[in-house]
């Protein structure tokens, strides 16, 4: 095996090889089973769901902001969603279930695992590819159709699934409840088909982290990106099988009349929460800590600094993973279960605050002493720590039950996930995509324009999130077409529409970004190998690297956070640099 | 925008409320901190020419305090909360002289049935109420929550009480109204299309208003 060999010259590398690419197009844009290629795929797959989910909100939005009025452009929808213009209560219901789960099943977790999974793992740890090139591959295209699938919900009779994005039984399964039936079906297929794809790319990328690292690379040397992604893709392998299953069950239940959910005849409904909850909490994590290690790479970079306690970080990403499986029942301490159940899933819900808030207070000590650059990747780190600490706190109100009795299921819930989401795992998207672009691409954004998509995302994001808290407080539900419906909601009806404003400012930000993005792809300064002056290895070959990735195999002296070394006149280190004998490659951890 | 709750109405806002406000007073102290020393920290650090940073790898006994601080800060609101959720939601809470009443969801709307001028369910006298929820000030209410088709929740926001109501399960939730007055009762779980105006409405008598009301009601309920 290739990592075990110390000196590889010109032979081929676990399949791969260095030289002239002589590959058809098709196998090497389309079919292609260069990790690094998947990864780009993966990418723009993943931003034009970002980009639908995004429509859908807007939407979503001028329905609260604006309820029952024309909305601009909304002729051009058929008269099943939106005749004249007006949004349909029918059509809002699917608005609200498609908008989550292109979110977090096409937009959030393919741009977290699906592209940076794919494009970093080799790469930081000095393979040449994946250890299953073709399966990584299979995982692309098997994501694709279930795309469509998910797609293609929104041109069939009855409209798409309405039963939100955690499908509740017994809504979700009987038509005659929710006046859907296809678009329900083709939800519940396409997350089978999506899911399959996300087990195979996890073990790969398992496999891959075990046994295909570069001599040297040893496990406490590995970046913390790598580590969350290598705790994420355990979490996706044990936990899609979860949902597959729990959906195969919803989907028997709709059609071939089995009633596992149905309580008429002997089902529970409360089943369909546990098996899907059990698996999403676990996702809430898959979710957030690739963004945490991602950040954690890119606030050490702009630091000029080692990470602050490295080996608590990395416990800190392990507690979340075990911890993440005993905190479901949070999502239903108003479902009905046992209040003594409730008691103890809080219990185990306060514990997992412990690992995040260790992650918030080392990263601040990572900034301490620094010497901090603010280019636009750790502008957005840093937006993220800030977003991501708001959402942490917030979900104290909710984890603390009599709380939750009250903002259970209100804006509240929903501002705390967006400052988690959007707040946290986008912020760490945008962070990432912009350090890694370079390398992907092989050249440079536009800083201006990204700061500009920076300052201005950040405060849109906050002027559309942050009232979604009062909101809740004031009692606000949750998924509601028109909340002037109520008397008591009358009086926020203000905030409703500043929020609905800001989102659309918000959504127009992001036609920088992607302007940005398409422009520089063309037009860009070409990017040097190490732009950054990170000590990673992706950073010591060419930008974008070759087919196969290193000409020989790296060695590892040391970790990967060796920022202001005294050892050097340069402020980075990078993890394959030899020093001459006698200086020592690290200092001793303290 | 406010951070304050609205004006509540029943016995569990003083015990939800304080305990919102305890959190909001923790969190708001953490919130600062970590933001503060951030913005700290990005201007006191800032990269400047001829400077390196700190070559540092971290301090364990920060770590240690840090942890532990956080640890006991969030097992202390565990068990403030305990406690409190227990005396809302615990099964065998509910006071021995509450009245008796049912409530059946079903798309959209909230069935009430009231137990009559005998006091007790199932008998003759019982009567229902379409969406209209009719409460005595200071008398406990015993609600048996059932769901006809999908999964409703049972919310009064000014009475701090929500519970959803499941199809095949019979839950039980009690409150007790402290004020006379109108109030609204909304569903709080996605439930289908007509979701957004399954409404009802709650109103709080004194008993004499209460007991004239019922009078009038079940009169009504008998001669149809």
């Amino acid at each position: 095996m290739a990592t075990t060999i110390g000196h590889v010259d010109e032979v081929t590398l676990g399949g791969a090889e260095v030289h002239a690419d002589t590959r058809s197009f098709v196998r090497k844009y389309v079919f292609s089973t260069d990790h690094k290629i998947i990864g780009i795929q993966f990418l723009i797959m993943s931003l034009i769901f970002l980009l639908l989910g995004g429509v859908l909100a807007m939407v979503i939005r001028w329905q609260l902001g604006f309820p029952k009025q024309p909305m601009p452009l909304g002729g051009v929808l058929p008269e099943t969603m939106a005749p004249g213009g007006v949004v349909l209560p029918e059509f809002y219901n699917s608005l609200v279930t498609m908008h989550g789960t292109f979110m977090v099943f096409f937009a959030i977790m393919p741009l977290l695992v699906g592209v940076f999974g794919n494009y970093l793992i080799p790469l930081k740890i000095g393979a040449p590819d994946m250890a299953f090139p073709r399966i990584n591959m299979a995982s692309f295209w098997i994501a694709v159709p279930a795309g469509f699938l998910m797609l293609a919900g929104f041109f069939v009779e009855g409209g798409h699934a309405a039963a939100g994005w955690t499908s509740y039984a017994p809504l979700s399964e009987r038509s005659d409840l929710s006046g859907v039936s296809m678009g329900q079906i083709l939800w519940c297929i396409s997350l089978i088909v999506l899911g399959l794809s996300s087990i195979l790319g996890s073990f790969n990328y398992i496999t891959t982290i075990i046994n295909m690292r570069a001599p040297g690379m040893w496990w406490f040397r590995l970046p913390l990106s790598i580590w969350s992604l290598f705790v994420t893709a355990i979490l996706v392998l044990l936990a899609m099988p979860i949902l597959s299953g729990a959906i195969i069950m919803l989907l028997f239940d709709q059609t071939i009349g089995t009633h596992f959910f149905g309580p008429a005849q002997g089902g529970q409904p409360l089943l369909w929460q546990h098996l899907f909850w059990f698996f999403g909490h676990p996702e809430v994590y898959i979710l957030i800590l690739p963004a945490m290690g991602m950040a954690s790479d890119i606030i050490a970079n702009g630091a000029r600094k080692p990470v602050f306690g490295y080996t608590s970080m990395v416990l800190a990403i392990l507690g979340i993973g075990v911890l993440g499986w005993g905190v479901w029942g949070h999502h239903m301490f108003m479902s009905g279960m046992n209040p003594t159940l409730g008691t103890s899933f809080m219990i185990s819900t306060m514990l997992i605050a412990v690992p995040s808030a260790i992650k918030v207070f080392n990263w601040l000590g990572t900034m301490w002493m620094g010497n901090i650059r603010f280019h636009v990747p750790m502008l957005h780190a840093i937006a993220f720590v800030s977003m991501f600490t708001i959402g942490g706190l917030s979900g104290i109100f909710m984890a603390a039950t009599p709380v939750d009795i009250y903002i259970h299921d209100t804006y509240f819930i929903v501002a705390h996930l967006h400052y988690v989401l959007f707040g946290g795992s986008l912020f760490a998207i945008f962070a990432a995509v912009t350090f890694w672009y370079p390398k992907m691409f092989g050249r440079m954004m536009s800083p201006f324009w990204g700061r500009v998509h920076f300052f201005l995302t950040f405060i849109f994001y906050n002027l559309v999130f942050f009232p979604m808290h009062n909101l809740g407080l004031h009692g606000h539900m949750r998924r509601i077409y028109d909340p002037t419906q109520y008397d008591f909601l009358k009086p926020v009806q203000p905030i409703n529409e500043l929020i609905s404003i800001s989102a659309f400012l918000l959504f127009a930000t992001q036609l920088i970004f992607a302007t940005n993005f398409i422009v520089s792809w063309f037009k860009g300064a070409k990017a040097p190998e190490n732009p950054w002056e990170d000590n990673g290895l992706e950073w010591t070959v060419p930008s974008p690297p070759p087919h196969g990735n290193f000409v020989s195999v790296p060695h590892v002296y040391r970790a990967p956070y060796e920022y202001s070394s005294p050892f050097v006149t340069e402020d980075f280190l990078p993890q394959n640099r030899e020093l001459p004998e006698g200086v020592p490659s690290a200092a001793p951890h303290s | 925008m406010s951070w304050l709750l609205p004006h509540g109405a029943s016995t569990f806002v003083g015990e939800i409320d304080w305990l919102y406000y305890l959190i909001l007073w923790i969190t708001g102290i953490a919130f600062v901190l970590v933001e503060v020393l951030l913005v700290w920290f990005m201007i006191r650090y800032r990269a400047r020419p001829g400077r390196k940073a700190t070559y540092y790898h971290g301090n364990t006994r920060f770590e240690i305090i840090w942890t532990s601080v956080t640890a006991v800060v969030v097992v202390i609101i565990g068990v403030l909360s305990a406690g409190r959720w227990n005396r809302i939601k615990g099964r065998d809470m509910v006071p021995p002289n509450a009245t008796p009443i049912v409530i059946h969801a079903k798309q959209f709307e909230w069935l009430v049935t009231y137990p009559g001028a005998d006091g007790a369910l199932g008998s003759a006298d019982d009567f229902q109420v379409r969406s209209q929820l009719h409460l005595v000030v200071g008398q406990p209410v015993s609600v048996l929550l059932t769901s006809e088709d999908a999964i409703h929740s049972f919310f009064i926001p000014a009475f701090r009480i929500k519970q959803d109501a499941v199809p095949g399960m019979n839950i039980r939730v009690w409150f007790q109204p402290t004020e006379v007055g109108e109030y609204e009762l909304g569903c709080a779980e996605l439930c289908g299309l007509g979701h957004y105006r399954m409404r009802a409405t709650v109103t709080v008598h004194s008993r004499e208003d209460f007991d004239r009301w019922a009078r009038d009601r079940a009169a009504l309920s008998v001669n149809k």
